[in-house]
């Protein structure tokens, strides 16, 4: 949220992060409001950290609050991140 | 309190151990039904607590109260309409912050609510310290630990629970997420809105899902106050503009975020980690089992043993159930003696029944350990990992990797398989994968191919993996059908997606459980609960259709005057006294068999049988054969029991009871064997499969699945046989 305005890196689409990475949540593009509110209600709201731990050859598993997920590769293309 | 009855509601996330709690509170006093109007499972059981009556409902596992799945509004409708007396959040411990947010969602609906913090042992091993009592104090909630598989601390949440439930004022004392400056005093007044026009009970929360835009909510205040509903919305709608200018996003995403805010600042100050180790071993099976090049090879290697296995240990016990029944059949048919041989209850019940039911009852083994297998997959966790690793191949046919849940689900059966759909997150995402969803071979379909393999594919061992495990053809074969089957499904999909279903493949999300060991109550309760169905089956639906199939395989008799014949035949053969003693009985054997064959010919289903027989002909079927794969319709496993039948009624008592494989191997070909199985594999889903897609899908869909894949199998069936019998 606001936070994120003071974070002065431009998002970056998931798909550039690497593995082993830990980068922050800034958004989903081309995303309908329900999407974005099941991420919300996963933990995965705006300035969240998350941390890539495979990026297989399309989804990612990707750690948030401390749970694995495997987002899908149409996912990685629209969630939005800042590293750090 | 004079009330001795309760209710208990048991709400909590996948995985989070709700159902070995629910076992551990309800052992075997369960019934499985469904939510009305949807084919959502309904877990209920009976307990008692010191003298207080309970009744135990499981509502799906859910991670929030929004009305994104089917589970979701289910349990939410269920907390609303039929007020439990205390609903119990199964909280995983060791995952706090995420599991709680289904309970501040709890609070926010105002239900009197207790939680069972699970999975304590799990917790303590990471280095968690939970300040239960702190943390109860914190959320104004009773907390109770829990270790589910042990039973621990199941005695003391039921003490909570009815605590909670006798205390009218349990609710008062919850706290619920605040939400700030900015909100909450918009908040106040939608809540104060809704309390004077609409709903005195739970204003604040219906307040909440207004702003949040919730289509359920809005469609249920439309039914309770129709002549206020605009008004709400209109002001709901102001609201949402007015926080989403000043914090930037959506109103329902500050919310969620507001809710983890108030989690993750109750747990800063009674939780203390002394490690940092969760998921750590977890991530390190995964680091192999997900690895790029290795993922599918293991995932393969796991599938080929799973199937293997199955065969390897289920087969004897095959063995073992098919001679009993033929003890059965014979101790059963003994009882009439030699002068039995026209009784019609003795073939209704040896003939019908006993053959016709007990071919499929001894499969159950199989079923068994295949739905064992299955279990075993789920509960240890792989297989969302399965999900992630095939998500490639998934991908090509224009699924993604969820997609396969379901799929591998239908090996055991189909039906379970096209609910777990629930889970995908498109509309053509849940079509494609129910309509190919048949093609993965079904555990009912075992039956039918152990019966063929076995009697025209004499069993040997081919190689032995890792030197030891033994694989013989019949495994190999019955790989060949399944990946058939895949492969079938891998075209199918591409298809419907670049024609009826177009469209670019969806976003998706999956949590991946930590890996565990299943207990083995976990794993045998799963496997019975399925297990027990088929048996069901067997015992109600597929007796039903034998004991129809029996009378018309049984009526009408033929005339004395065509038996005389067969009789004259035989007392010229046996008049005739030839000196080898052996061909006396060939011959009289050849009487008998042709007798049957007359019989069942003059019979009500040999008529039909042969009238449908010229569209299976090109199939390479007899009329017989025939008559089963319709049969099958009703449900796979038929085949087997109505050829049971086909070949048993008319027999001699006295006859040495041969084995139904043996009748089989002396009347066809393995060509045609092949055909059976390929058919069977291929062709109409059964009843109760059309019955769960129109369901899930609509009638349109359901009718494309049955004629495309009764098409296809014809097709092929066609194919392999003309091309096969040319080449052999
Ligand atoms: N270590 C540990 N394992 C548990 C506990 N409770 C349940 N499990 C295991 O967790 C797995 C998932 O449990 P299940 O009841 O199927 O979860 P559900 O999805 O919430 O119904 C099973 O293998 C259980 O044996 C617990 O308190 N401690």
């Amino acid at each position: 949220m606001n936070d994120a305005n003071v974070n002065p890196l431009p998002p970056m689409p998931l798909t550039m992060a690497l593995v082993g990475q830990r980068v922050t949540f800034a958004g989903v593009r081309n995303a309908g409001r329900g999407l974005t509110h099941r991420l919300a209600e996963m933990g995965l709201t705006p300035g969240e950290n998350l941390e890539i731990l495979n990026r297989g050859s399309g989804p990612f598993i990707v750690s948030i609050k401390g749970s694995r997920f495997v987002l899908g590769r149409g996912m990685v293309h629209r969630i939005l991140v800042r590293p750090g | 309190m004079t009330d001795k009855h309760f209710t208990i509601a048991l709400a909590g996330n996948p995985n989070s151990g709700k159902t070995t709690v629910f076992n551990a509170i309800t052992g075997a006093r369960q019934h499985v039904g469904n939510y009305p109007g949807v084919t959502v499972e309904k877990k209920a059981g009976a307990a008692t607590h010191g003298d207080v009556r309970l009744e135990v409902v499981d509502l799906p596992g859910t991670y929030s109260l929004t009305a994104y799945s089917i589970e979701e509004v289910v349990a939410r409708n269920f907390l609303l309409n039929d007020k439990p007396d205390v609903v119990v959040d199964i909280v995983d411990s060791s995952n706090l912050e995420r599991n709680l947010y289904l309970a501040t969602q709890l609070m926010e609906l105002g239900v009197p609510l207790v939680l069972a913090f699970n999975m304590s042992d799990v917790a303590e091993g990471r280095g968690y310290n939970i300040d239960d009592d702190k943390l109860a104090e914190l959320l104004g909630v009773p907390i109770v630990k829990t270790v589910g598989h042990k039973g621990k601390g199941i005695t003391e949440l039921l003490d909570a629970a009815l605590a909670v439930a006798r205390d009218g004022q349990a609710v008062a004392s919850q706290r619920h997420p605040n939400y700030g400056s900015e909100i909450e005093p918009h908040l106040k007044q939608l809540t104060g809105l809704v309390a004077e026009k609409c709903d005195k009970h739970r204003p604040r929360w219906f307040a909440i899902k207004l702003l949040e835009n919730d289509a359920e909510t809005i469609k249920r205040l439309r039914q309770a106050c129709p002549q206020h509903i605009e008004e709400l919305l209109a002001e709901a709608e102001r609201l949402r503009r007015h926080i989403e200018s000043i914090c930037g996003d959506a109103a329902e995403i500050i919310l969620a975020d507001r809710r983890y805010g108030f989690i993750s600042g109750a747990c800063t100050e009674a939780v203390t980690q002394s490690v940092e180790v969760r998921h750590e071993r977890s991530d390190k099976i995964d680091s192999v089992m997900t690895n790029r090049y290795l993922g599918l090879p293991i995932f393969a290697l796991l599938m080929f043993l799973v199937f293997q296995l199955t065969f390897f240990m289920g087969n004897p016990l095959v063995d073992l159930l098919d001679s009993g029944k033929g003890l059965l059949a014979e101790a059963v048919g003994g009882l009439w003696g030699e002068s039995g041989a026209d009784s019609v209850l003795r073939s209704l019940l040896v003939d019908g029944i006993i053959e016709g039911v007990g071919a499929v009852m001894v499969f159950t083994p199989l079923i068994m350990l295949l739905f064992l297998a299955i279990a075993f997959l789920e509960d240890s966790g792989y297989m969302a990992r399965a999900a992630f690793v095939i998500d490639r191949l998934m991908h090509k046919i224009g699924l993604h990797g969820k997609s396969f849940i379901p799929m591998l689900i239908g090996f055991g059966c189909t039906v379970p398989g096209i609910m777990a759909t629930r889970t995908l997150e498109t509309r053509r995402d849940r079509l494609t994968t129910i309509l190919v969803l048949p093609l993965m071979s079904c555990g009912a379909r075992l039956p039918i191919y152990v019966l063929i393999l076995g009697a025209f594919f004499p069993v040997n061992t081919v190689l032995r993996l890792f030197g030891i495990l033994p694989v013989t053809n019949h495994a190999l074969w019955l790989f060949l059908i399944y990946i058939i089957g895949i492969a079938l499904a891998i075209i199918c999909a591409k298809i419907f997606r670049a024609t009826l279903l177009k469209g670019e493949a969806t976003p998706f999300v999956m949590e991946l459980p930590p890996y565990r060991m299943p207990t083995l109550k976990g794993l045998a309760i799963h496997m019975w609960e399925r297990t027990w169905l088929y048996i069901k089956k067997a015992g109600t639906i597929i007796l039903a259709i034998v004991v129809v199939l029996w009378a018309l395989a049984y009526w009408p008799k033929l005339g004395e005057e065509k038996l005389v014949v067969f009789e004259q035949r035989r007392a010229a053969v046996q008049a005739d006294a030839h000196p080898d003693k052996e061909q006396t009985a060939e011959l009289l054997a050849e009487i008998d068999a042709a007798e049957h064959e007359a019989k069942l010919e003059h019979s009500a289903i040999g008529r039909a049988g042969k009238t449908i027989a010229p569209v299976f002909k090109p199939c390479g079927f007899d009329w017989k054969i025939s008559t089963a794969t319709i049969g099958a319709f009703a449900a796979k496993e038929v085949f087997v029991g109505q050829m049971g039948v086909l070949y048993s009624v008319g027999d001699d008592v006295d006859e040495e009871s041969v084995d139904l494989r043996e009748k089989l191997a002396a009347k066809y070909t393995p060509l045609m064997g092949f055909c059976i199985m390929l058919f069977s594999l291929i062709s109409m889903p059964c009843m109760v499969t059309v019955a769960v897609t129109v369901r899930e899908a609509g009638w349109r869909w359901a009718l494309l699945q049955v004629t495309y894949l009764t098409a296809l199998a014809w097709v092929l069936t066609t194919i392999v046989y003309q091309v096969g019998s040319r080449l052999i």
